[in-house]
């Protein structure tokens, strides 16, 4: 979910009826309508499509007030949701900033989707949207459609679909089997979402659509399959099984599972079907966020990257005037201001920044390289096919594979990057790499790591369970570089963990195979 | 592309969540609001507006790194004096290493947001009624609503019933035998055909006669006729409704100081917004005293001044002409509330209490006497802040453990609210409790 960044709005824009202007321009003057978003948006599918090569979807673009943008916030953007008081909280918080006006809103908000829907702010003037245009529509959209990511990880034709089925499925529930069970259900659910990923990507092939079908399939088969009669069969003598070594045990289960929430959906001994349902949603719909999360930087990048080079051909066409391209510079510029790392405004590196500092980067080493680019890229330096390198990356990179490549010795003089270690054991922090010939490589792999998801996020899995026996869920949290859970939260997450599973769940924090930390809580009000 | 204006969709997409937050966090939000309007002005105390919780109880947790402790690595922009293997002492506080942690805004103490007048006084007043609503009485056309009564051959088109409508067409379609569309199509293609293979002239003339007087009975059976209409039929059903009065006694003597009125007028605004929300038919009689009682409208009662000595039953005995004139106690459910500082002209202590105890109590469902005292420091001016007042000692004689009648002292603003709620919270039985 890519967003302008956010900037506090001038005065509203009004659609009154703008006539084409005589010459070549497209607009003049801040009223836009209909017909005018038409104009330009052709004018900037000649430049994206016929000079850069890009590839984005159709495009469905939706004029929306500041209140639906405040709706959309809420529901992560997208069009339609279930209804959980969660979303309801991010409502609140937001539009409580918005109205003090700490915060102004997101120009656009565009969805990973086929054709991509854009939703564009009444309020803004004719400049910025033509500016949201080039950025969601066209930058967004090539990114979603042809990055590898995207392709492996999310079903744009399906999404919507799934989100209504999803949203009519979580409806019945809460008619079925009350409003108060579902919410509980959701609250734990969405604790365990952050490990309700597949990280690596299996065999089988995401299709949204055959989901609702299947699930409607697992329904029907256990139905046809239901025969009261073999209720009262009586028990069979139980024999003895010789207990299964664990390995062959956690095997049948599949562990370790990094997916927890996947394995209580097939595993948990007390859920419900119904219940197995709703935390698939929660999970399918973590799923199609996580490669968002791997591409942030380099998204932003393709998108501002493209709507740079748009309106400044624009301009340079004489299809937009000085006035309106000084107001795109001021809006873009503060997109991409990078504040220093002891400036009061900072807050990590901006992705928009490095994103659209790398695109041109690497445009440059394209076209124009030095010495040093020959050096360091033999590939692409001079090979003056800027825009099919810069598709290349875009369609064959996440953020940590893209800074591990192209980030140039030249961008980190440019940024004055520098790698600082701070160890818990030392007093001091310490800086272990700046823009110096030694340092370019350890900066450089440093920062990949930074936009690693897999480092980012804790590495938890399922470790074993003996369902025969007393059915203690464990689980594993293998401590990198001395990192350990945040206690407080741990704590909660197992709380509704054990809630789900029914039965006492541990959780040991090792490092190097020594046990640092255990976690243990039984059930306190279990799903039935 | 396409371009679709969503401007003119229904809003409040997010208004079905909201009020799960609101459910969620319902009893933050409560005492968020509780604590919210003690500090208002009188004239404030319905206004909706912000109200902050604490984060804590809306937090959504999630597996994540700690903030603290380990060894991590960070690359930042922007250098200018750090050359390789400097070392520059850690900043207070976690430093640079907090900023990363959390973007979502869930990283804050607390959390505010807007609530709307409805909400606020929907929470504000939960579980509030008045006790003891009992006497109903049947009144005359203007209390009815309607109620389906069946069907009517006349009625305004609104009424129109097409389903009745419909099925009484048919039925009648049926009975007279009208012809079906199909039937007349196959007739005629029957006709056709026999035409077609120059059948019999006499069978031909016979399936024209039957076209024939197939035709003409569906036009003299009409598909629709003014007999099959019918209209739904409502019929005025008079509804008792409870009709009920509040009493509002305010002592406004002398005696009572600035911050004796303010907690009185606090106590009368809660109890008239309360009754305002909850109840569309409550009247309410606003009368004041001094040595004399006088029935003031809301305006005055709360914003004038007066002063003067105290005689509590000038109050009563214009609240009796009151209910005597024009609240009937037989048809009318009676309310009163009486605040005072317990100062009474001890002389009219005996007759106070027999008007109380044998005209009024009889006449009311609930009766509530608040005193209000001074303020923590105001007390200094009395022997012993605890004694109990002249009015406060002979109303203990007639409160009852299961009377309706019920006492309770306020000094404090905080005091109100909980006060109030203690004297309207919802009973299971009719019965109010007894004073302290």
């Amino acid at each position: 979910m890519a967003t302008a960044r956010k900037t506090t709005k001038k005065s509203t824009g009004q659609t009154s009826t703008s006539s084409p202007p005589a010459d070549n321009l497209l607009f003049t003057g801040r009223d836009w309508d209909f017909e005018l978003i038409d104009r330009v948006n052709g004018a900037i599918e000649k430049i994206a499509i016929g000079e850069m090569g890009l590839d984005p979807y159709r495009s469905q673009i939706e004029v929306i007030t500041s209140e639906q943008m405040l709706d959309a916030y809420a529901s992560t953007g997208m069009p339609l949701f279930y209804h959980h008081w969660s979303f309801g909280k991010h409502y609140a918080y937001n539009e409580s900033m918005y109205r003090k006006g700490f915060q102004g809103l997101a120009y656009e908000i565009v969805i990973n989707s086929d054709p991509c829907v854009c939703y564009i702010m009444e309020e803004n003037s004719a400049t910025m949207q033509t500016l949201v245009i080039a950025h969601a529509a066209f930058g967004h959209s090539h990114f979603f459609k042809n990055n590898y990511v995207f392709q492996q990880w999310t079903d744009a034709e399906g999404i919507t679909d799934y989100l209504s089925f999803a949203k009519k499925y979580i409806a019945q529930c809460e008619d079925k089997y009350g409003a108060q069970a579902v919410e509980r259900l959701i609250d734990s659910a969405h604790a365990l979402q952050s490990v309700g990923i597949h990280r690596y990507p299996r065999s089988r092939h995401l299709d949204l659509r055959t989901e609702r079908e299947r699930e409607q399939q697992r329904r029907e088969h256990g139905e046809a399959l239901f025969n009261d009669l073999w209720r009262t069969v009586p028990d069979a003598k139980l024999k003895r099984q010789p207990k299964p070594d664990v390995s062959r045990r956690r095997e049948l289960l599949g562990l370790p599972e990094e997916n927890v929430l996947y394995f209580l959906e097939k595993t948990a001994p007390k859920l419900a079907p119904w219940q197995r349902e709703i935390l698939r949603i929660v999970r399918i719909i973590a799923q199609y966020f996580y490669p968002q999360r791997q591409t942030k930087m380099m998204n932003e990048g393709c998108a501002t990257f493209s709507h740079y080079r748009i309106m400044t051909r624009l301009h340079e066409t004489g299809q937009i005037d000085d006035g309106s391209f000084m107001e795109f510079l001021h809006s873009h510029s503060s997109v991409v201001m990078q504040p220093d790392y002891n400036d009061p405004r900072f807050s990590g590196i901006n992705p928009y920044a490095l994103g659209f500092a790398m695109c041109q980067d690497i445009e440059r080493i394209c076209i124009e390289p030095t010495e040093e680019d020959h050096a360091w890229f033999p590939d692409i330096a001079g090979c003056n096919d800027g825009y099919g390198v810069l598709r290349d990356v875009w369609a064959n990179y996440r953020d940590e594979s893209v800074v591990l490549q192209f980030l140039s010795p030249a961008l980190i003089r440019k940024m004055g990057l520098f790698q600082i270690v701070d160890d818990e054991e030392e007093e001091d922090i310490e800086i272990a790499a700046i823009h110096n010939e030694r340092g370019y490589t350890d900066i450089r792999r440093a920062l990949a790591r930074q936009y690693d998801v897999s480092r980012i996020d804790p590495d938890i899995q399922v470790v074993d369970v003996d369902l025969a026996g007393d059915r203690r869920l464990q689980l594993r949290h293998d401590i990198v570089n001395g990192v350990s859970l945040e206690e407080e939260d741990a704590w909660r997450v197992l709380r509704h963990l054990a809630n789900l599973w029914g039965y006492p769940v541990v959780l040991e924090e090792r490092e190097n195979d020594e046990v640092r930390k255990t976690y243990e809580t039984q059930p306190s009000a279990s799903f039935e | 592309m396409h371009i679709i204006d969503r401007r003119r969709d229904p809003g409040g997409k997010s208004l079905s969540n909201r009020q799960r937050f609101i459910r969620r966090a319902r009893s933050l939000v409560r005492q968020a609001v509780r604590e919210a309007s003690a500090g208002r002005s009188i004239k404030d105390a319905d206004k909706g507006g912000e109200v902050t919780v604490p984060a804590d109880g809306v937090h959504e947790p999630s597996f994540r790194r700690s903030n603290e402790g380990g060894y991590r690595e960070r690359v930042l922009p922007g250098n200018k004096e750090f050359v390789e293997g400097d070392r520059v002492p850690r900043p207070d506080g976690g430093g640079g290493k907090g900023s990363k942690a959390s973007d979502s805004g869930d990283g804050e103490d607390e959390y505010s947001f807007a609530l709307s007048r409805q909400e606020f006084l929907e929470l504000f007043l939960e579980d509030l009624e008045l006790p003891d609503l009992a006497k109903r009485q049947v009144m005359g056309v203007e209390e009815s609503v309607p109620q389906r009564a069946g069907f009517q051959s006349s009625g305004s088109p609104s009424q129109l019933s097409i389903e009745r409508t419909m099925r009484n067409a048919m039925s009648r379609r049926i009975a007279l035998k009208r012809p079906r569309p199909d039937e007349l199509k196959a007739a005629r293609e029957a006709l056709d055909a026999l035409k077609a293979e120059e059948a019999d002239e006499e069978v031909i003339a016979k399936a024209k006669a039957e076209l024939d007087t197939m035709r003409r009975k569906m036009k003299l059976v009409p598909y629709l006729d003014p007999l099959d209409v019918r209209f739904r039929r409502f019929e005025q059903v008079p509804q008792p409704i409870a009709r009920a009065v509040m009493f509002c006694l305010m002592d406004v003597s002398g005696s009572m100081d600035q911050h004796m009125k303010d907690l009185a007028k606090r106590f009368y605004s809660l109890l008239y917004l309360f009754l305002q929300t909850r109840y569309e038919r409550v009247e309410v009689v606003f009368i004041r005293h001094t040595h004399e009682a006088r029935e003031v409208d809301e305006e005055t009662f709360f914003y004038s001044r007066e002063t003067g000595g105290t005689v509590v039953s000038t109050a009563l005995d214009e609240m009796h002409g009151i209910i005597k004139e024009r609240f009937p106690a037989d048809q009318w459910n009676v309310y009163a509330a009486q605040a005072s500082d317990g100062d009474n002209l001890p002389s009219d202590n005996v007759r106070t209490l027999g008007l109380l105890d044998n005209v009024i109590l009889p006449l009311c469902q609930f009766y509530a006497y608040l005193e209000v005292g001074h303020g923590e420091d105001g007390g200094r001016f009395r022997l012993s802040g605890d004694e109990p007042t002249g009015l406060w000692r002979a109303y203990q004689t007639i409160v009852k453990p299961d009377g309706h009648m019920a006492m309770r002292k306020v000094n404090d603003r905080r005091d109100i609210f909980p006060v109030f709620r203690d004297l309207f919270k919802k009973r299971d039985s009719a019965v109010a409790k007894g004073g302290a």
